[in-house]
C-alpha cells in the first residue's frame, strides 16, 4: 500500500491525524515548484487524470487540471450538465468506459452526496471527492489547513470559527474533520434553520449570536450563503442574514487582532463577507488558491506514484 | 533484511582529508569561486556541501552559495516501490544561470540520482556547466554518468551497501560497507 | 396424498401454548393432530425440533404487476412468499395502473391464480392515490379488496382522510395508513440525527411521522373506523398508539423487520440498499418499537417487500428508489434477532405473522385445528445459512442482509393442505434430504 495507505480519497473523516499532516508537509515542497519559473516535474508522466465535473466549477477544477499538469501527468476535463445524468448515461457507465480509455484517477464532484463512494467501490482507478453534495470537499479543508499552518504556525490550540450555512456545507463539514483532528478548537456560527442536528456531538460549539461566536478567535472560516436557501425559507432576507452574519470590520474586532479571515469561493461580494474584509490586510483568500494547487500536487503524488500492484492488493 | 557491516573504508580523520583534497580540486579547476555555486543532494550531499563550503572558506575567504536539493519528483523508479518517498523540500535561493554548479552526494553507484538531480536542475534553471562530486564512487555504472571529484573509489559487489554517516545526521563519521546477514 | 408431520412444536397463538403433536393433513385439511400418530398410507415428513406454526400471512407487500414487471411479477413475487413461509400475502395498490378500480383488482386475484399462494388485493382509498377523490370504494369491496390504502404516497388532507375513514365503515374495512408528512419529509433521503449531518444526507425527521400518526389517531377516534398504521418507525409512533389504543381507539399497526434490525447507522456506506421509506431509525427508535411489540401497541410484523431492479439500485444514493425486497428474509431475521434474543416467543411470532394480520384484514383465522384448512408454516430453529440474494425466488435482489448468518429458516409452507415450499427436509419416500422446490406453475 502507498504510504499514503489509501486507494481514494473521499474524505477526511476517515484519515488519521498523521495521514493529514502527510498531504501537508508533502505540499510544502510542491508550493517550491509553483515558485520556479518552469512550473513542472515529471513524477506523474504517462499518468492520465480526468476530471469528472457534474456541478459546474472552474475554481476547484481548474485548481485540479494545473496540479495534474504541474505534475506532469495528462489531464481530460468532462464537465456533465446534470439534465444529461438523468436522461442519459448513468454516473456507473460514464465512470467505467472512462476508467478502460486509461484514466488512472477520477476527480469527481457531484451534487449526489456518496457518489463518490460509488465510483470507488466501481473501479480501479483512484477516486478524489472533488465534492459531493453536502457530505465533504477534503481538498478545501486541506488547503484551509495549510493555509491556516502556513500563516499561524500550527492547528492545535487555535480557536476557529466556521461561519454561515454550515447545514448545506460539505466545506464545512470537511473542516470540521480537519480541525478536530489536528486539535484546534472549533466553533460554527450561524442562524438555528443552517446549523445541522446533533453536530456538537462532533466536539464543536454552536452559536447563534456572532459577538459571542466570534469573539477571541485566531481564524474565521466564511462560508458561501446559496440564495436557493432564502427561497426554502430557511432565513428571511438576505440582507437580515448580512446584518447578523455578514463577516465586515466591526464584526472583526471582537476576533483576535491578528485574526485570518479565509472563503472557499466563490465570494458573494457584499453578503456574507463585506469587500473591505474580503480584500483587506486579514484575508488569505488569494493564498488558499496557490495552496489549492500545492495540496492537490501533493494529493497527487500521494494517490498515484506508488506502485500500481502494490496500492491495490493491500 | 538483516545488514551487518563488513568493513569501515573511512574514519572521520579520512573523511576529512578527502573533502579537503575535493575542495581543493574544485578550487584549482575552476580556478578560484567566481560563480561557483554547491548544490548537496538530499540527503547526506547536503552535509557534505556544507563541509566542503566551509572548507573553501577557510582556503579561499570567501563563501560560495550553497543550495539543497530533493530529487524525489524526479526519480525514474517512483512506480516500482511499494510506498512513495518522502519528499523533503528543495532550496536553491539564487538564480542558476550562468553558473558553475558542483553536485555533491555521498555515494555514486548507478548514477541515476545524479540523473535525476541533473533534470532538476534543468528545470531550476540553465547553469554554465555542472560538475559532480561524490565522497565514494561504487562503481556498477547503469547510466554514462561520472564523478569529477572522488574522495575514494571502493569496489564492491552488488549485495554490499555502502552507507555514508554523518555527524550531523547520524552521529558520527565515518563510511561502512554492509551486507546482508547470511 | 396424505401426509403425516411427525415431531414437530405445534404453535397454538390463541391458547398461547407450544405442544409437540403430530399432524395429519389429508386434502386441503388437518386430518388429526396428536402425539405419537401413526397413519399407515401417509407419507411421514420428519419435522423433529421444528415449529409449526399456523400459515403466515405478509400484511403489506408490492408484488408490482401490473406495470413494473420488471421489478417483480405476481408470479415471482408469490413464489418468494411461498419460500419465505407465507401462505397469504396482501398485496399494496400502487400498482400502474393503481387499484383504484375494479378491474385493476380481479385482474391481480386472476393473476394471482396462476400461482399457489393466495393475494389478498388492497384498493386504492383515493382516485390514482392523489389524495384528493375516495375511489369507487364499494366497487373495489366487491372485487376482493380487503383493505384500503393510499400507501407508496400519504393522504395529505386530513379532511379526506377523515371521508375515506367514515366511507369505508360502511364495509367494516380496515384503512391502512401510511403515515408521512410529505412536506416536512421532502427531499429527505435517511432519517434526520446526528448521522444524517454526518454522512451528509438530507433527512426525515421521526416528526414527519408522527404528526400524521396522530392526525390520524385523532380522525380515528372521530369517525370509529378501523386504522391500521403501516410500517411504525419511531418511538413517537409507539407512544401515540399505544395511548390511543389505551383510550379505545380502533387502531392497529405493524413494524418491519428492517427497522427491528437495521439503525441508521447502516447508512454509513450509502448502499442504496439501505434506502427505504420510512427510513432506518435510531437505537431509541428501535428499542422502542421492539418494545411496542412485546406490549402488545404493535400487533403486527409485515415485510413492506418493495423489489427493484438492480440498475435502479445501482446509482447515487439520491436517484435511489425506496425499498427492501424482504419476503424471503423476514422469518429468519425475525427468529434470530427477536426469538434467539429473547424479545418474542414463538407463539408470539405466531401472533404477529398469522392471527393478527388475518384478524386485521377480516380473514377467517389463522390457528391450527382438527378439521381446519390446513395452512402451515414449519420453521427449523436450528437451521443456520447465510442469506443467499442469487437464491431469491423474487426478481428484487435488493437487500441489505446479503450474507448475514440467521437462524430460523422456515423449511415448509403448506397453503390448504398443498405443499407449497418444502427444503431440508426428510421424507420417507426418498433416502435422502429432498432439496427445496416450489410448486406452482413455473
Amino acid at each position: 500500500m502507498n504510504q499514503f495507505g489509501h486507494k481514494d480519497l473521499l474524505g477526511l473523516q476517515e484519515l488519521r491525524p498523521d495521514e493529514i499532516n502527510l498531504i501537508l508537509d508533502t505540499a510544502e515542497p510542491m508550493k517550491e515548484v509553483l515558485g520556479r519559473e518552469i512550473k513542472k516535474v515529471p513524477t506523474l508522466r504517462g499518468r492520465v487524470i480526468v476530471t469528472l465535473f457534474y456541478e459546474a466549477s472552474t475554481r476547484t477544477r481548474t485548481s485540479f487540471e494545473l496540479a495534474a499538469k504541474y505534475m506532469g501527468a495528462d489531464t481530460v476535463s468532462i464537465s456533465v450538465a446534470t439534465s444529461s445524468v438523468q436522461k442519459g448515461e448513468s454516473l456507473g457507465d460514464t465512470a467505467r468506459t472512462i476508467e478502460v480509455m486509461g484514466a488512472d484517477a477520477i476527480i469527481i464532484r457531484h451534487s449526489a452526496t456518496g457518489a463518490p463512494h460509488l465510483l470507488a467501490k466501481l473501479l480501479d482507478a483512484r477516486v478524489i471527492n472533488a465534492g459531493d453534495g453536502s457530505h465533504e470537499h477534503p481538498t478545501q479543508a486541506l488547503l484551509d489547513l495549510f493555509t491556516i499552518r502556513e500563516k499561524k504556525g500550527g492547528i492545535a490550540g487555535l480557536k476557529v470559527a466556521i461561519l454561515g450555512d454550515v447545514a448545506h456545507s460539505r466545506v464545512a463539514r470537511s473542516n470540521i474533520w480537519g480541525l478536530t483532528k489536528l486539535g484546534a478548537e472549533v466553533r460554527l456560527v450561524g442562524p438555528p434553520t443552517l446549523i445541522p442536528p446533533e453536530i456538537e456531538q462532533l466536539g464543536v460549539s454552536v452559536f447563534h449570536d456572532w459577538r459571542q461566536g466570534l469573539k477571541e478567535v485566531d481564524v474565521i472560516n466564511v462560508l458561501r450563503i446559496q440564495l436557493e436557501r432564502q427561497q426554502r425559507g430557511l432565513f428571511p432576507s438576505i440582507r437580515e442574514y448580512t446584518r447578523l452574519f455578514g463577516l465586515d470590520e466591526d464584526k472583526l474586532q471582537v476576533a483576535r487582532p491578528d485574526v485570518l479571515v479565509l472563503h472557499p469561493g466563490p465570494v458573494n461580494r457584499g453578503v456574507e463577507i463585506s469587500p473591505g474584509v474580503q480584500d483587506g490586510s486579514h484575508s488569505a483568500i488569494n493564498e488558499q488558491v496557490t495552496n489549492g494547487v500545492a495540496v492537490r500536487m501533493a494529493l497527487l503524488y500521494l494517490l498515484l506514484s506508488g506502485g500500481e500492484q502494490s496500492a491495490i492488493s493491500a | 533484511m538483516e545488514m551487518q557491516e563488513k568493513a569501515q573504508i573511512l574514519d572521520a580523520e579520512g573523511i576529512r582529508r578527502a573533502l579537503t583534497r575535493i575542495a581543493h580540486e574544485i578550487l584549482e579547476r575552476s580556478k578560484g569561486t567566481r560563480q561557483l555555486v554547491l548544490i548537496g543532494i538530499r540527503r547526506r550531499g547536503v552535509p557534505l556541501a556544507q563541509r566542503i563550503a566551509g572548507i573553501i572558506r577557510e582556503i579561499e575567504g570567501t563563501s560560495v552559495p550553497l543550495g539543497i536539493l530533493d530529487i524525489t519528483l524526479y526519480r525514474d523508479d517512483l512506480s516500482k516501490l511499494a510506498y512513495n518517498p518522502v519528499i523533503r523540500k528543495t532550496d536553491v535561493p539564487f538564480s542558476l544561470n550562468d553558473k558553475k554548479v558542483i553536485l555533491v552526494d555521498d555515494v555514486i553507484f548507478t548514477g541515476r540520482t545524479v540523473r535525476a538531480a541533473l533534470d532538476a536542475l534543468m528545470d531550476l534553471g540553465r547553469p554554465q556547466l555542472v560538475q559532480l562530486a561524490v565522497l565514494v564512487d561504487r562503481g556498477h555504472r547503469e547510466l554514462p554518468i561520472r564523478p569529477d571529484f572522488v574522495g575514494k573509489n571502493v569496489p564492491t559487489s552488488h549485495r554490499e551497501v555502502v552507507a555514508v554517516q554523518m555527524l550531523e545526521i547520524d552521529g558520527k563519521d565515518q563510511v561502512v560497507i554492509k551486507e546482508p546477514s547470511e | 396424498m396424505p401426509y403425516l408431520l411427525k415431531g414437530g412444536l405445534v404453535v397454538d397463538p390463541l391458547e398461547e401454548k407450544v405442544e409437540q403433536l403430530d399432524l395429519l393433513v389429508a386434502g386441503d385439511r388437518v386430518a388429526a393432530m396428536a402425539p405419537g400418530l401413526q397413519a399407515p398410507d401417509a407419507e411421514v415428513i420428519t419435522v423433529d425440533g421444528c415449529y409449526v406454526l399456523p400459515g403466515l400471512i405478509d400484511l403489506h407487500c408490492h408484488l408490482r404487476e401490473p406495470g413494473d414487471e420488471l421489478k417483480e411479477t405476481i408470479l415471482t413475487g408469490t413464489r418468494a412468499a411461498a419460500r419465505g413461509g407465507f401462505t397469504g400475502v396482501v398485496a399494496m395498490g400502487n400498482t400502474r395502473p393503481p387499484a383504484d378500480n375494479r378491474p385493476v383488482i380481479e385482474f391481480i386475484k386472476r393473476q394471482a391464480e396462476a400461482g399457489i399462494v393466495p393475494v389478498y388485493p388492497v384498493g386504492c382509498a383515493t382516485k390514482g392515490r392523489r389524495g384528493e377523490e375516495l375511489s369507487e370504494i364499494g366497487d373495489l369491496v366487491e372485487a376482493g379488496a380487503v383493505a384500503l390504502s393510499d400507501d407508496g404516497s400519504s393522504i395529505m388532507s386530513a379532511e379526506v382522510l377523515r371521508r375515506v375513514l367514515e366511507y369505508s365503515r360502511m364495509f367494516d374495512l380496515v384503512v391502512i395508513s401510511h403515515c408521512e408528512d410529505q412536506d416536512m419529509s421532502a427531499g429527505g433521503l435517511m432519517n434526520e440525527g446526528f448521522n444524517s449531518t454526518v454522512f451528509g444526507l438530507r433527512g426525515i425527521p421521526a416528526a414527519a411521522e408522527e404528526v400524521h400518526v396522530a392526525r390520524d389517531l385523532i380522525l380515528a377516534e372521530m369517525t370509529g373506523a378501523r386504522l391500521h398504521i403501516a410500517h411504525v418507525s419511531t418511538a413517537g409512533s409507539v407512544r401515540l398508539i399505544r395511548e390511543a389504543k389505551q383510550r379505545g381507539v380502533r387502531v392497529t399497526a405493524e413494524v418491519t423487520p428492517h427497522h427491528l434490525c437495521l439503525t441508521d447507522e447502516a447508512v454509513r456506506s450509502y448502499d442504496t440498499n439501505t434506502k427505504v421509506n420510512p427510513p432506518l431509525r435510531s437505537k431509541q427508535d428501535v428499542k422502542a418499537l421492539l418494545e411496542g411489540l412485546r406490549d402488545g401497541t404493535i400487533d403486527a410484523i409485515a415485510t413492506d417487500h418493495a423489489p427493484h431492479t438492480r440498475e435502479e439500485k445501482e446509482v447515487e444514493f439520491n436517484l435511489a428508489p425506496c425499498g427492501i425486497s424482504g419476503l424471503e428474509t423476514a422469518v429468519p431475521l425475525v427468529w434470530e434477532h427477536l426469538v434467539e434474543t429473547g424479545v418474542l416467543t414463538p407463539v408470539q411470532v405466531a401472533q404477529k405473522m398469522a392471527l393478527n394480520p388475518a384478524r386485521i384484514v377480516g380473514l377467517p383465522e389463522r390457528t391450527i385445528r382438527v378439521g381446519g384448512v390446513a395452512n402451515l408454516t414449519v420453521i427449523n430453529p436450528r437451521l443456520k445459512l447465510p442469506v443467499v440474494v442469487e437464491q431469491f425466488a423474487s426478481l428484487g435482489k435488493n437487500t441489505p442482509f446479503a450474507g448475514w448468518e440467521l437462524r430460523g429458516w422456515p423449511i415448509m409452507t403448506v397453503i390448504s393442505g398443498q405443499i407449497a415450499m418444502q427444503t431440508r427436509v426428510t421424507r420417507s419416500t426418498s433416502t435422502d434430504a429432498s432439496t427445496g422446490t416450489l410448486r406452482g406453475a413455473s
